[in-house]
């Protein structure tokens, strides 16, 4: 019905036809487009899941099977050998239960920033909204983190430690690390197609936010002034809310709307760029 | 109805010599010579503009299977990537009614690792087709393709024949009201050429969508197209809808005439620091320009004349040569010989350059020969293939010799004539 009426309108602005194609103009049916190819974004992250592990003897196995022998690692390394102390959570739950968030966002930002100039041929021989690519890269992490999460709750039962009802908001910090890492990669995918520089830098980018980011300790050793501007990284909130779904820790409350607000910002920004160059991929990929 | 209508539309390249924007810290040190310097003209010495299409207005109507013909570099893709939305216009407007899908290459987004049956789906979806549309067709496409066997086979080991074939059966079962097809049929065997031709015809005569059709084969055009629309250098030359009258004209346009064996420095042209081509031609063992075709047995030479402003041992002068269809050949450079009893001297001030055209390879149809010459491991001054660096071309006539089994051009890119015994 909505939709019908979209159209309709569209239709009396351009005189009888569907598409009027000028120099400098968006297309004014930007989103109608994205649901006419909604199922490009499920046919890619599909793409990709399915390529990853084509020509390997179990296959599809192996999306299981990597994130079990980190969690192993860890287990081992932290549990067994380092013995730190956790406040009565299991260590390797606590690790865990901020690495997940961690690896969710980095993988997914820098799938989405190399998502364009992996596929070259198809951006400057075919048409689609290249929105897409980014975004179904990001998809494709989300079945990552989704095995993960099931294995995460497995540890939590190896270990028997009850998760807080409060587990169940834990898709509510999914959210801002979503965002920030479509952000972040619309940004990177949208400039690395005419600057192949920042191909090389993300790595770093992504070695040092693992060190920023609370993932190896606890945001509460930060002294209390520092608290805020600490937060103004989006993953402190999104890492801290898992600790407080999971492990029922404190949540700094304004840090983490300060980070939701600045993955926010970082969305919105990195769209407006992509939108804005993505007119002249074809020309400079 | 109208199903297109193009209005003044216009494309434009900014052609970068030496690549040098590419790099970051370039872009930032300009950045910062401008801070410096703000009322310095901006830097333009390394970039050329280039309209790859200007003024072009015509109008499609429903059912309208136009030709586009042209020769390389007329425009003819950049008016397909701009009609598909590949790529943004400088300048016009575009107005489209229904959907357009384009075959620009076939086989993009083919992944390789994929079966043939996940490429279907794959690759459909890219097109632009709905997942139920892509049930509906896929038994049709498989059978097009002719690759019932294959089909959880990853495409990788494909023949290059199913390869395409699978292709373009995707292609040609897309829905969309507008189809634009950009020189498909070059590729396959004779049987799939045909169907493809069969196919389309349906498409355009039975179901009487739109087709936008560019092709470098007259035969494919007089047959499957309604109109003929001719570009020359990013306009329009040539309009009708006599299709075989067109066809006339547009071969009479391509005939080469004395001015293309021959290129002269109008004057400031590729200034630069070492080398300043002056003059490039095809002549004859007599020092005649060539004119009309030429015969293999024939001798023919290039000559180059330019300056030497800086004497440089580094400096390569030659030539590129291309096929009709765009291919590269092969490059030679007055160092080639470097080393030998043929080796010459280190150019120095006025020099003339002179090499015989090794016909005896070359298969017969029209060649270019573009002018090379670069620094060796340093800067290029003209560069083959890229921008517009001075060329000529001479259409090389049959026979092959003198066996009756070699009249026409072979396939292959070259064509020799090598003896043969019996052992």
């Amino acid at each position: 019905m909505l939709r019908e009426l979209i159209v309709k309108s569209l239709m009396q602005q351009t005189a009888g036809f569907d598409l009027i194609i000028e120099p400098g103009k968006t297309t004014r049916s930007f989103l109608l487009e994205l649901i006419r190819y909604r199922e490009l974004f499920f046919f890619l992250a599909w793409k990709d899941i399915l390529v990853r592990y084509k020509q390997t003897v179990i296959g599809i196995a192996w999306s299981v099977i990597k994130p079990l022998l980190s969690m192993i690692i860890f287990t081992i390394v932290f549990g067994r050998i380092a013995k730190l102390p956790s406040g009565g959570v299991p260590y390797p739950v606590l690790v865990f239960s901020a690495l997940l968030p961690w690896q969710y966002f980095s993988n997914a930002m820098q799938a989405s920033a190399e998502s364009l100039i992996r596929v070259e041929a198809m951006i400057s021989k075919v048409y689609f909204p290249r929105l897409i690519l980014p975004t179904s890269a990001v998809l494709v992490s989300m079945v990552d983190f989704v095995i993960s999460f099931v294995l995460l709750c497995l540890l939590m039962l190896v270990y028997r430690f009850m998760p807080s009802a409060r587990i169940l908001l834990l898709p509510v910090f999914f959210v801002p690390a979503t965002l920030a890492a479509l952000g972040v990669g619309y940004w990177f995918s949208a400039i690395g197609v005419k600057y192949r520089d920042f191909r090389h830098i993300m790595p770093f980018i992504i070695q040092f936010g693992m060190y920023v980011s609370p993932v190896g300790f606890s945001s509460s050793i930060i002294p209390d002034r520092w608290r805020l501007i600490y937060s103004v990284n989006p993953i402190v909130g999104v890492i801290d809310g898992f600790r407080w779904c999971i492990q029922g820790s404190d949540l700094y409350v304004t840090g983490f709307v300060l980070s939701i607000i600045v993955s926010l910002l970082v969305f919105f920004y990195g769209l407006r760029f992509f939108r804005r160059t993505e007119r002249s991929f074809a020309d400079f990929i | 109805m109208l199903a297109i209508k193009i209005e003044n539309l216009g494309k434009r390249y900014f052609i970068t010599h030496q690549n040098r924007e590419i790099f970051l810290y370039n872009v930032l040190a300009n950045y910062m010579r401008r801070i410096c310097h703000p009322f310095a003209k901006k830097s333009s010495a390394n970039r050329e503009e280039f309209w790859a299409l200007r003024n072009l207005s015509f109008n499609v109507e429903q059912g309208e299977r136009i030709g586009i013909v042209g020769h390389n570099g007329a425009g003819k893709s950049t008016l397909l990537k701009l009609l598909s939305r590949i790529t943004d216009p400088t300048e016009g407007r575009i107005s489209i009614k229904g959907r357009v899908s384009s075959l620009l290459e076939v086989g993009t987004g083919f992944h390789p690792d994929l079966t043939g049956r996940e490429n279907i789906f794959l690759n459909a979806a890219i097109l632009g087709m709905r997942r139920n549309e892509i049930k509906r067709n896929f038994d049709d496409i498989v059978e097009f393709a002719g690759v019932e066997k294959f089909l959880d086979t990853p495409v990788k080991r494909y023949s290059s024949g199913m390869y395409v074939r699978l292709a373009f059966a995707i292609a040609a079962h897309l829905n969309s009201e507008i189809l634009v097809v950009d020189e498909v049929l070059a590729v396959g065997d004779l049987d799939f050429q045909k169907k493809c031709m069969g196919k389309m015809d349906d498409i355009s005569h039975k179901e009487g969508r739109t087709i936008l059709f560019v092709s470098h084969n007259m035969g494919a055009i007089s047959q499957l197209c309604n109109r003929v629309v001719c570009l020359n250098a990013g306009r329009m030359t040539l309009d009708t809808r006599d299709v075989s009258e067109g066809v006339r004209q547009y071969m009479k346009l391509s005939q080469l005439t004395e001015s293309d064996a021959e290129w002269k420095n109008p004057g400031d042209k590729f200034e630069n620091d070492y080398f300043k081509p002056l003059r490039f031609g095809l002549y004859d063992a007599n020092g005649k320009i060539i004119t009309g075709s030429v015969k293999r047995s024939d001798e023919i030479f290039a000559e180059i004349e330019g300056v030497v402003k800086k004497s440089n041992p580094a400096l390569c002068v030659g030539y590129a040569l291309h096929n009709e269809s765009g291919n590269l050949l092969y490059w030679t450079f007055q160092t080639d010989q470097v080393k030998s009893a043929n080796e010459l001297p280190v150019l120095d001030g006025r020099v003339i350059l002179r090499a015989r055209v090794p016909l005896e390879i070359l298969n017969l149809g029209e060649k270019r020969l573009e002018l090379a010459t670069r620094i060796y491991n340093g800067d290029w001054i003209t560069v083959p293939g890229r921008s517009k660096p001075p060329s000529v071309s001479f259409n090389l006539e049959g026979p092959i010799n003198d066996s009756p089994y070699c009249v026409v051009q072979r396939t292959g890119q070259v064509a020799i004539d090598t003896p043969w015994e019996l052992v």
